[in-house]
């Protein structure tokens, strides 16, 4: 296991940058969302420790979406390639964070038995991936650019699932990527559930022309920020070592 | 002139939607990408420790069980020593357990079940000493940011009334929404976590 100097407590975090828990217009979080305040929680080794990914045995293709779910030939669509840096609220690289995404195929139409749109699958396209961030914070996928796809009356826009798991668990974070020029992102009623702009500004990719592929691929540059760490751990649950 | 401190601002948080089982538990929707899993069996058989199982439930405002989640968990091993260079407690790692799990439902009960081992007492953020726990982590459609919570175990009441962060929730009534009862059954300990994601009952959910 890597030796680290400090796992501090983290910077507490600011749920007026995040969606409420209940969003009337995004009716599913009528009956989900809690009610009550959340109870503050001052950090213990229970919430700066958190599960490491050290022994996770990672395939060749696990970031690679346009190869990992293919039998008998590619998918189809838009061949892109996301990338960018994990990073903490210092600006720090948070190096072997698991980064894992989900996301529906060229036609807008998930792998997923629930998943009832028209739209076909492919049978050339899984749609999910993982990696670990590098020492730099660095992850990479290779991918088919997502399909827009109605919910109800309304549409999603293209749009990734992340998942980013940092050193610890009070870092562990489900957002949604989106795509540069989307015009479905400001009617999206998931989108609106995020309280500033900003906000919704980092969750939108942009195209990164320095990292294309020629010939293969274009590319989309997305960083996500994680909470940050306070640099000491205080006194006395250093432990009986020290 | 004095600068202020300028932290970057935490990435937006997202449901994690309908379809959280393809890239967070693909086994759960047919997807074969992956050698490794993230599953709800978190022993072997050289895990030290009691073998118990966790059986949790997830209740939405109406009382319907909610059947599209997923629980992840964290907890220590039966020493009470946590698998993460963080954790600098005096007690010994066990190789065969990792502490992390996660689970979707597996029966149209709604059951998300973990087999796992009872954890350790675990010290405290003041030198004290926790009860022994495990830390939940529950997201689904619906759910704008993952839901962090702890489960306790009733057959721990003495470590559970000097629990520090039990004590700090200010209604004592509300402390026993973490508490899961115990049960024996076929030889084996389940103990039985009832989510109430809304109403009289609401869980107590924490902001870490």
């Amino acid at each position: 296991m890597k030796k680290h100097s400090s796992f501090g407590e983290f910077v507490p975090r600011d749920l007026n940058v995040h969606p409420a828990t209940y969003t009337p217009k995004y009716r599913f979080s009528e009956l989900r969302s809690p009610r009550r305040s959340l109870i503050p929680l001052a950090s213990t080794l229970s919430e700066i420790t958190g599960p490491t990914f050290d022994q996770v045995t990672f395939e060749r293709a696990d970031n690679d979406l346009i190869l990992n779910g293919a039998h008998d030939g590619l998918p189809l669509g838009e061949r892109i390639v996301i990338h960018g840096y994990v990073l903490d609220q210092w600006g720090r690289a948070v190096p072997d964070a698991l980064v894992e995404i989900w996301q529906a195929n060229a036609s807008g139409r998930y792998r997923h038995k629930k998943d009832q749109y028209l739209a076909p699958l492919d049978p050339n396209f899984g749609g999910s991936g993982r990696t670990l961030t590098d020492a730099e914070g660095h992850y990479r996928f290779r991918t088919i650019r997502p399909g827009a796809y109605p919910v109800g009356l309304d549409w999603r826009p293209a749009h990734i699932h992340f998942s980013i798991s940092g050193s610890g668990w009070a870092q562990r974070l489900i957002t949604q990527m989106y795509f540069e020029g989307d015009p479905l992102i400001r009617s999206c009623p998931i989108v609106g559930t995020i309280p500033t702009s900003a906000q919704i500004d980092r969750l939108i990719a942009v195209q990164d022309e320095a990292q294309f592929v020629t010939m293969d691929s274009r590319a989309y540059r997305f960083d996500i920020v994680l909470r940050g760490r306070r640099a000491t751990w205080f006194e006395n649950t250093q432990g009986d070592d020290t | 002139m004095i600068a202020p401190v300028k932290l970057l601002t935490e990435t937006a948080s997202q449901t994690a939607g309908p379809y959280l089982h393809i890239g967070l538990a693909p086994q759960y929707a047919g997807i074969t990408t992956f050698k490794t899993l993230f599953g709800s069996v978190l022993t072997d058989a050289n895990t030290r420790g009691e073998r118990i199982r966790i059986e949790a439930r997830i209740f939405d405002g109406l009382n319907t069980p909610v059947l599209d989640g997923l629980i992840e968990l964290w907890q220590a091993n039966a020493g009470g020593r946590y698998r993460h260079p963080g954790d600098r407690q005096n007690k010994a790692l066990d190789e065969s357990f990792t502490g992390y799990g996660r689970a979707c439902f597996d029966t149209e009960a709604g059951i998300y079940a973990f087999d796992t081992i009872k954890p350790g007492t675990v010290c405290g953020r003041l030198g004290d000493h926790m009860a022994p726990h495990v830390n939940l982590w529950i997201v689904a459609r619906g759910i704008n940011i993952g839901l962090h919570t702890r489960m306790y175990f009733a057959d721990e009441a003495p470590a559970n009334a000097a629990d520090p962060v039990l004590r700090s929730i200010e209604w004592e009534i509300r402390r026993q929404t973490l508490i899961a009862p115990r049960q024996e059954r076929d030889g084996k300990a389940i103990y039985s976590f009832d989510i109430h994601l809304q109403g009289e009952t609401e869980t107590v959910f924490f902001d870490l």
